[in-house]
Parts: C-alpha cells; sequence; structure tokens
C-alpha cells in the first residue's frame, strides 16, 4: 500500500512539469490554431535560462524567483517569436504557421548552443527542499512535495484567469469564433500575441521547476514535444482540466509501467493515446471541432487542369536532362539526385491527401519507414530477392495504410493528424523494442539491390523511373474522376454526399493510395542506403515532409516535389558550415514570411500580377 | 535545334552544382570524417579537437608518405541515410582514401555496411556496438574504442570480487544498453554462477522516469546495481537515487559513468564508490598519456575528455596504417590495418586481424570526491586483449568473414 502510495506520488510530481508545458501548448492552439512545434525550444530555454538565473540569485528566494523569472523572460521571447514571426503569416493556409516553428526550433538549437555550450548541466537543487519525507515509510523527495503543491494552484490560477476575467472572456470567445471577436472590436492581434506570452511563459515555468528534478541540455527540446502532444489531445485541444487529468493519467500510468512492464515505456503513452481517442475522439474535455474550421481557409483555390505544351515541354527537357546526368555529371550528383527523387515522392505521396483531401497527416513516416521495413524484413527473413522485396514494399505500406486510415478516418482535422501521429509512433516503438525481429535501434542493414541493380548509374535509372513515375501517376490519379471526386470531399462534405460520393470512402482510398506511395519510395530509400532504421519511422521524417509541402505551396499541385527539392538541395549545400541549423532556419522563416503561399504558389501569383498569366489560368 | 540547346544547357546546369571536378594529382592524404557535430556536440567537439591536434602534430613532422593529413568534417545530423550520402560525396569527389568517425551506433552500421558494399575502407571510432565488428563486421571495417562488450566485461571482474548477491540493472532500451546487460550478465555468471539478476529496468533513452526507476529498483532490493545510463538520464538517475537513498550500502557498477563527458556534469553530486570504466586523465603522473594531456591542454585550454584521447588515437592509426601500407590503396590499406600495432597514448594497440577489433583498453576506478567534483581514484588501466572472448567464440560471432 505504502508502495502504491509513493508511486503515485512520483507520478504526480511528474505530472507537474507535463502539464505546465502541455497546458501552455494547449492555450496557444485552442486561441490562435497554431500547432507550435516550438513549445518544446520554450521549455528548453526555461530550463537553461533558469539555470543560469539560479547560479546568480542565492538561496530559497533566489531560486523561486529565478524560476519565475525564466518563465516570464521565456514569455518575452515567445512573443518576440510570436510578432516577428507569426503575425506576418496568421493569413496564410491553415497549419502553415508550424513550418515558420520549425525555423524557429533550428534557430533556438543553435542559440542555445552559443549560450550554453555543449556539455549538459545538471540543475541546483531546490534549497530547503533538498532531503526525503518518509511517507509510510516509503522516502518522497520534499521537492516533489513542494512541485504537486504548487501545480493545482497554476490550474486554479489559469483556470480563474480564463473563466472569470474579461481577458479569459475574450480568449474563450477567441478559441469559439475568432472572425466574430474581430468583428466585434477585439483587437485579435494582441489577443495572440498575449496568449502567446502565457503559453510561452508557461512553457519556461515547466522547464525551470525541473532543474533540481534534472537538468537542461541540449536535446530536450524534441524530447518532450512527444509527451506534450500527446497529454493535449488526451486532455483535449484548448482545454486546461483536459491537460491537467491528462499529464496526472500519463504519468501515473508510466510510473506503474516502470516497475511493472520496464520494456513498455515508449508504448504506453501513445497506446492511452489511441485507446482514448477511439472512444472519446476529441479527448476527455475537448469540444467538437466546429465543421469547416479547418476546411481551406484564405481565398478558394485556382480549379486544376491538366499541366499546358510549355509546361509538358519543360518537365520533358527536365527529364531529358536529368536522363543524361549520369553521362556528363558525376557519382555524386546521381547519388544526390537520387536521395532527392525519393524525398520528393515522399512528399508528393503526403501532398496528395493533404492538399487533394484536406487530410493532414502527422504520420506520414509510418508509410516510408513502413514500406522500408516491409522490403528490409523481407530480405533479412526470408532471403526474398530484392525485386520482388522492392515490389512487396508498396503493397505492405498501402495495407497499413488501409488499416491506419480505416481507424483514424472518424475524426477530422487536428485530432485526425494526431490519431495518425499516434499510430506512427505505434509503429515505431513496436520496431524500436522487437529487437530480435526487427533489430531495434541497430536497425537492418546489408539491404543492397539485386547485382544488376547495384551500380550508382543503374540505380540511378531506377530511382528515375520510379521516382518520377510515381509522382506522374499521383499527378495523374489527381486528374482522374477520383481525384476530383477526393477534392469534392475536401471542399463540402454535404454537397459531396448529395452528387453521391461515399466521401469517407473515398478519403480511405486516397489514404491508402498515398500510404503505398509513400511505401515505395521507401523500398526506394531502403536499398539506396543499404540499411534502415527506426530514426526514418519518426516524427522528424513526418514533419521533413509536411514541411516542404508548405514550403513549395501546399495548394499547388507540383509544390510538394519543388519544395522537396529546394530544400534538399539547401540542406546538402549549409550542412557544410558550422552553424547551419539557425541559417536554415532563418532561410524557411524569411521563405515563409516572403512566400505564404509557398514557393510554387507565390510564384504563379506573381506571374499573375506581371500579366504573364491569365487569372483563374489553373495551377501548375 | 533551339531543343538541343535547351537540353545541353539543363544538363549542364543540373550537374554544375553537384559535380566540382575530383582533384587529381592530390597534394594531400584526405581522410574523410563523418560525425553528429550538432546533435552530439558534447561528444564530438572534444573528439574533433583530440583529432585536429594529431593531425597538426603529424603534418608538423613531415606528413604521411611524404604528404601533409587532411580530414574534412562533414555534420550527418545524426541521420544514417545522411552519413551514407555523405560518405558516397567524401570518397568520389573530394577524394578521400578512407572514411572514418561516427558515435551514434546505428549510424556506425550503416556505414559499415555500406563501406562493404563499395569497397571503402571505414575505420569507426567510437561507436561501441558490438555487432560493429561481430555479427554485422565485415572486411572493411574496423574499430578503434574498446566495445561495449570489453567494458561490461572489465566491470564483471569487478563486481565478482565484491560479495554481492543479487543484481538490478538498469539502462536506457536501445541497443548499447541491451548489449552492455547481456555483455555483463554473461561475464559475471562465467565468474560467479550464483549470482541471481532480480530486477532489468529499461527506460527510454533520454527519456527517464528517474524517481519511478529508483522506487522500482528499491522496491525489488537488490545487493548492487549495474548502470548503464548516461548524458541526463545518468544525472536524473543519481540525483534522485541519492535523495532517496538507494545507493546506501549498495555495489554499484556504472559503465562510462567515469568519463569526464558524464562525470564532470554532475560536479559535486558524483556518486563516491561507484565503480566505473572511465578516463581519469588528471591523474596521469608520466608517459605517453601525460605527454598527450599537456599537449591537449596547452592548445585548447581545456580539458581532454575520453573524446579527445579517442580522436587523437583515430589519427595516430590511420597514420600508422598509411606508413605500413606505404600506399592510399584501399586493398593495400585493409591488409596494413590487420594486426597494426600502434603506439598510442595508452601504449601499444592491435587492430585485431580476427575480428578487426582494436585492444585498446579502458580504466577502471572508483569514484571519489576532489575539488567539488567527481573523479576516479585507485584507478587501473585494463588492456583490452584480456577482455574478448576466445578466438572460437569471436570467429562463430563474425558469419561474414
Amino acid at each position: 500500500m505504502s508502495f502504491f502510495l509513493a508511486q503515485i506520488l512520483t507520478g504526480l510530481a511528474n505530472a507537474a512539469t507535463l502539464f505546465l508545458v502541455a497546458s501552455g501548448l494547449s492555450l496557444i492552439f485552442g486561441v490562435t490554431r497554431i500547432v507550435n512545434f516550438a513549445h518544446g525550444s520554450f521549455y528548453m530555454l526555461g530550463a537553461f535560462i533558469g539555470y543560469s538565473l539560479m547560479q546568480v540569485l542565492p538561496g530559497a528566494i533566489g531560486f523561486w524567483s529565478s524560476v519565475l523569472l525564466a518563465g516570464l523572460l521565456v514569455g518575452v521571447i515567445g512573443v518576440i517569436v510570436e510578432v516577428c514571426v507569426l503575425r506576418p503569416v496568421y493569413k496564410a493556409p491553415e497549419l502553415f504557421q508550424l513550418v515558420a516553428t520549425f525555423g524557429v526550433i533550428l534557430v533556438i538549437q543553435d542559440l542555445a548552443l552559443l549560450t550554453w555550450g555543449a556539455v549538459d548541466v545538471l540543475g541546483p537543487r531546490a534549497p530547503g527542499l533538498k532531503g526525503v519525507v518518509r511517507i509510510l515509510g516509503e522516502p518522497v523527495p520534499k521537492y516533489d512535495l513542494a512541485i504537486i503543491a504548487i501545480t493545482p494552484f497554476v490550474l486554479f490560477a489559469l483556470w480563474y484567469l480564463i473563466s472569470k476575467t474579461r481577458l479569459g472572456i475574450l480568449v474563450r470567445a477567441a478559441t469559439q469564433d475568432r472572425e466574430m471577436v474581430g468583428a466585434l472590436g477585439v483587437n485579435q492581434a494582441w489577443l495572440f500575441t498575449g496568449v502567446f506570452f502565457l503559453g510561452a511563459t508557461l512553457a519556461g515555468l515547466g522547464g525551470a521547476i525541473q532543474l533540481p528534478k534534472g537538468g537542461a541540455d541540449l536535446l530536450m527540446d524534441f524530447n518532450i514535444l512527444a509527451a506534450i502532444f500527446v497529454v493535449v489531445v488526451i486532455g483535449g485541444m484548448g482545454s486546461l482540466p483536459g491537460a491537467y487529468v491528462a499529464a496526472v493519467l500519463i504519468s501515473v500510468l508510466n510510473v506503474f509501467g516502470v516497475t511493472y512492464l520496464p520494456q513498455s515505456t515508449l508504448v504506453l503513452m501513445f497506446v492511452v493515446m489511441a485507446v482514448v481517442l477511439m472512444i472519446k475522439p476529441y479527448g476527455l474535455f475537448g469540444r467538437e471541432e466546429v465543421a469547416g474550421e479547418h476546411g481551406q481557409v484564405g481565398e478558394p483555390e485556382q480549379p486544376i487542369k491538366p499541366a499546358g505544351s510549355k509546361v509538358r515541354m519543360l518537365v520533358a527537357v527536365l527529364l531529358a536532362a536529368l536522363a543524361m546526368v549520369p553521362v556528363v555529371g558525376s557519382n555524386f550528383a546521381q547519388i544526390l539526385i537520387t536521395d532527392i527523387l525519393i524525398f520528393c515522392l515522399f512528399a508528393a505521396s503526403l501532398h496528395f491527401i493533404l492538399g487533394l483531401g484536406g487530410l493532414v497527416s502527422f504520420g506520414h513516416a509510418a508509410f516510408f519507414g513502413g514500406g522500408a521495413y516491409v522490403a528490409a524484413l523481407l530480405v533479412t527473413h526470408a532471403n526474398t530477392p530484392m525485386e520482388l522485396a522492392f515490389i512487396l514494399a508498396p503493397l505492405g505500406a498501402g495495407f497499413a495504410a488501409v488499416i491506419i486510415g480505416w481507424l483514424s478516418m472518424r475524426l477530422t482535422g487536428v485530432y485526425f493528424a494526431m490519431l495518425t501521429l499516434a499510430f506512427a509512433q505505434l509503429i515505431w516503438s513496436l520496431v524500436y523494442q522487437w529487437g530480435d525481429f526487427t533489430g531495434g535501434d541497430d536497425g537492418l542493414v546489408d539491404i543492397w539491390p539485386a547485382a544488376w541493380l547495384s551500380g550508382t548509374t543503374s540505380y540511378y535509372y531506377l530511382t528515375l523511373i520510379f521516382g518520377i513515375g510515381g509522382i506522374i501517376l499521383i499527378r495523374h490519379v489527381a486528374h482522374s474522376p477520383f481525384g476530383y471526386a477526393l477534392r469534392a470531399s475536401r471542399d463540402s462534405a454535404r454537397q459531396a454526399e448529395a452528387t453521391g460520393i461515399h466521401t469517407k470512402r473515398v478519403q480511405w482510398a486516397a489514404f491508402t493510395f498515398a500510404g503505398s506511395m509513400a511505401g515505395l519510395s521507401g523500398a526506394l530509400f531502403v536499398f539506396s542506403k543499404g540499411s534502415i532504421f527506426p530514426t526514418e519511422l519518426e516524427i522528424a521524417r513526418s514533419f521533413d515532409a509536411l514541411i516542404v509541402i508548405f514550403l513549395g505551396g501546399v495548394k499547388t499541385l507540383s509544390g510538394a516535389v519543388v519544395g522537396g527539392a529546394s530544400l534538399e538541395f539547401v540542406k546538402d549545400f549549409l550542412t557544410r558550415f558550422d552553424y547551419w541549423r539557425m541559417t536554415l532556419g532563418i532561410l524557411i522563416i524569411v521563405v515563409v514570411i516572403l512566400a505564404p503561399e509557398g514557393i510554387v504558389g507565390t510564384l504563379s501569383k506573381l506571374k499573375q500580377r506581371l500579366g504573364l498569366k491569365q487569372r483563374g489560368g489553373g495551377s501548375s | 535545334m533551339k531543343f538541343r540547346k535547351i537540353l545541353i544547357s539543363a544538363t549542364a546546369a543540373l550537374a554544375f552544382g553537384a559535380s566540382a571536378p575530383i582533384a587529381f594529382a592530390q597534394e594531400t592524404i584526405v581522410i574523410g570524417e563523418i560525425n553528429h557535430y550538432k546533435r552530439m556536440a558534447a561528444f564530438a567537439g572534444p573528439y574533433k579537437q583530440g583529432l585536429e591536434l594529431a593531425v597538426e602534430q603529424i603534418n608538423a613532422s613531415g606528413g604521411v608518405l611524404g604528404k601533409p593529413l587532411e580530414f574534412i568534417f562533414r555534420d550527418d545530423q545524426g541521420k544514417p541515410g545522411e552519413a551514407i550520402k555523405i560518405a558516397e560525396e567524401l570518397m568520389t569527389r573530394d577524394g578521400a582514401v578512407m572514411l572514418t568517425g561516427t558515435i551514434l551506433s546505428h549510424v556506425g552500421l550503416a556505414i559499415s555496411s555500406f563501406a562493404a558494399e563499395k569497397g571503402y575502407l571505414y575505420l569507426a571510432a567510437e561507436p561501441l556496438a558490438d555487432a560493429l565488428v561481430w555479427e554485422k563486421g565485415n572486411d572493411y571495417t574496423f574499430r578503434l574504442r574498446a566495445s561495449c562488450y570489453m567494458q561490461a566485461a572489465m566491470l564483471a571482474e569487478e563486481a565478482a570480487k565484491t560479495d554481492a548477491v543479487t543484481y538490478a540493472t538498469i539502462a536506457p532500451n536501445y541497443a548499447y544498453g541491451k548489449d552492455a546487460v547481456a555483455a555483463f550478465k554473461e561475464a559475471l555468471t562465467a565468474l560467479r554462477p550464483d549470482v541471481e539478476f532480480v530486477t532489468e529496468q529499461w527506460p527510454g533513452l533520454f527519456k527517464i522516469d528517474a524517481g519511478a526507476e529508483v522506487q522500482a529498483i528499491e522496491r525489488a532490493n537488490p545487493d548492487a546495481i549495474f548502470n548503464v545510463t548516461f548524458g541526463g538520464d545518468l544525472a536524473k538517475f543519481v540525483r534522485e537515487g541519492t535523495t532517496r537513498g538507494l545507493f546506501e550500502g549498495r555495489t554499484v557498477l556504472g559503465l562510462l559513468t567515469g568519463e569526464p563527458e558524464y562525470l564532470e556534469p554532475l560536479k559535486d553530486e558524483a556518486p563516491e564508490g561507484w565503480i566505473v570504466t572511465g578516463y581519469p586523465w588528471y591523474d596521469m603522473k608520466e608517459g605517453a598519456n601525460k605527454v598527450f594531456v599537456d599537449e591537449y591542454m596547452a592548445r585548447y585550454d581545456a580539458t581532454p575528455k575520453i573524446g579527445s584521447l579517442v580522436g587523437y588515437m583515430t589519427v595516430q592509426s590511420i597514420a600508422a596504417a598509411l606508413t605500413r601500407a606505404g600506399s592510399t590503396d584501399t586493398a593495400a590499406l585493409v591488409a596494413a590495418f590487420k594486426g597494426l600495432k600502434v603506439n598510442s597514448p595508452l601504449g601499444e594497440i592491435e587492430f585485431r586481424g580476427l575480428d578487426h577489433q582494436s585492444t585498446m583498453g579502458a580504466f577502471v576506478g572508483k569514484i571519489a570526491l576532489r575539488d567539488g567534483g567527481g573523479v576516479m581514484v585507485d584507478w587501473v588501466y585494463k588492456d583490452g586483449a584480456n577482455y574478448l572472448p576466445s578466438d572460437e567464440v569471436v570467429k562463430s560471432l563474425r558469419p561474414n568473414s
């Protein structure tokens, strides 16, 4: 009994940090609709700033004022980020802002490295709270008790702020209907800035308050990201009590998991999330999304049409040029282009469901890595010939997409995105932990192509055929009746249903198609690299594709390919220098601000303005 | 006509960015060094400094084969796929004669497989995974640092000397952690058949829930604990364990815990009495290691880490192999690495022909506090050659050669 109590107390203490950081994320999302990837970075900054302050300010008063000051300083940084980076892009397509926040992550990573150096720091202990208290004989750290006591006060203060003050009323109103709040004369811009300040402050507090239980390091921004997303989604996006309950649930379950299922620590959280979402699709305390809120915002999309003769000519020339690369270019040029083509196909497959289907998936890496793993497992365990494994990979990934699609399709908008993320993480943790079968994080190696394809040039041509072939196929499908039905389902589900389109089924099929195309790119990937690791199934991999789609232009057909090729080229160039992350981050932010329609979207706008293209002339 | 012109110029434009000509008749011997300079900055930084120190010294004394050594440093972002792309570029465009680098085991394994496929030589400097030279070992890959198995076996030897019977293990839930626990169990059970493992804890890498782990171990009430956590996980584990009194009256063995990279951040909370592997550079009184430490501190105004030593020895090994081979030809270099003897700050080490593992050893000692920081005391240097399985076992572990 005493052991259980001690465990629950440990869980509650862990929940404190998780709640603080997640509630900030939840608030920001609830009001601004921004999925703030940089929230982990605010948490990391809170830890580092808190650490630095604690070196200067002595004693218990110094400690606690350091925690508060760290929170406030991070809040100010949040305001700077909001005003400089996000404000210019609020009018951009839905979720576009997450690309900007990704740029912020990169910049903060390098700034933190510059400021605090590479070595991990151990947080100072809280003065006066160093020892333990024996509760029923079990030692419980005093500091744990302190933060267990503090968290409900924070929750109460937040609750009071949101439900009892005028600011809170405005925030709640904005959560429900942003435009109406604006129409009633409330300055939305400053409301958003205020919420961003509050959210960042909470993240900073979370980072500073966990110092006595750990410290600060440069990987903590990404390490907490998955957990806080899970908490926000389980609790219900925008709900503060939900975030608290979910944080406690996850933390306490985790503590018991450590004792009774020590191998399960990675997967537990995502299982809980998947189960909760399937029973309560909008989280424990979340409200159903208002229909249409996550449809296309901004100006309506131009109708698509097949490429004109000029564009076809250009593509043909480009293809011919690509085919000639082995003759005139170097070995490395082929390798680089192989990499880029594989990535472009992966991005294009996500673009198909995201752009045309309006289904934002945060877990598309499951199919890219899934396809690669199908091929690699077949080669490793069944000695399957490369050609056969290569063909089975997209089928395997497509099969996974059928199942995940079926389970996720009931949800829409961000909840759909989060459920796909949960399943992708489930697959990732399965691969990571099932070492005997999948090789765990040591991966599967020696997965090389058949002899006749093993030369750099022959594999280059294989990638050219399947990569470009896949991209053209995706484009072709976009123009087929199926593609039109898919867009109809996105733009107006009700009218589409009325014309006899089974929208869910169409979206499900599109999800499956996109999954198998991602699987194809995964198969190309695994045989070009000769090895596969769980990293290819990670969130970061999904985000890579998501980012280039928005960079290229989500409302254009070629956005994913153009964005993918540009980013890969730039990355290949920039990683040769020190501080390439900061440069890349700033570059992304600049592109996001200057070209809110994405590269292709903005270029075709520009063409229109210069009179080179007729209005309504379709997007290329 | 016009079409052909477009075609040619498009091809040229495409090829331009990625195909600067290979420098023929090179003035230097180029080595391609791939690492996670940003992702693992705390470890890659000292490694690179050690490496550069050795390059400067070798080039100051005339280089190798009459030419200066030149390292090209490239960041792979910690991604295996990126590392392979860079490896190809280094070998085919930059004219590198061989590859080296990486800290993360999975990236090392990816490069190793790639090297075997393409016939490039790869010296894995830091990755610890046993698979690199055993299950997945190949003809083109060599490894410098004392492996997971070797260091675990050294600690098992120390553990066997205590009267602890029940053991708990705590290791990050990934391959390095699993290898280490398996090796430790095997080695300890061989020495002491009576020991019993009462609990195994597997926190996620860099995601430890230290309070819960400490409670779970306390509940199993072992005589001794074998710790494999490192970095931020280690700091959290040590703090919670000390606060809750987990280490009182127990023997604790810490793999790599004595390495400056991990011990220094703990400052005055370094867990006294732990038996650890590491690098006590501060207590080198004489000999080659002392010289290395002095030169390093004079050059960088920083104290050496284990990574610094590994970086330094990497260059020494490569220089020795080039000299022995007498050329930069891959086949000659591979032959030269087999059985290569290198004079290093740790004395003479040998790259075994049997499994391409070097006999670089490790220091084993106890953690104590000195001047507000953790140091290793009562340490001895254990030669890696004595902590490897028998030749027959190694052969059976290496199916690919």
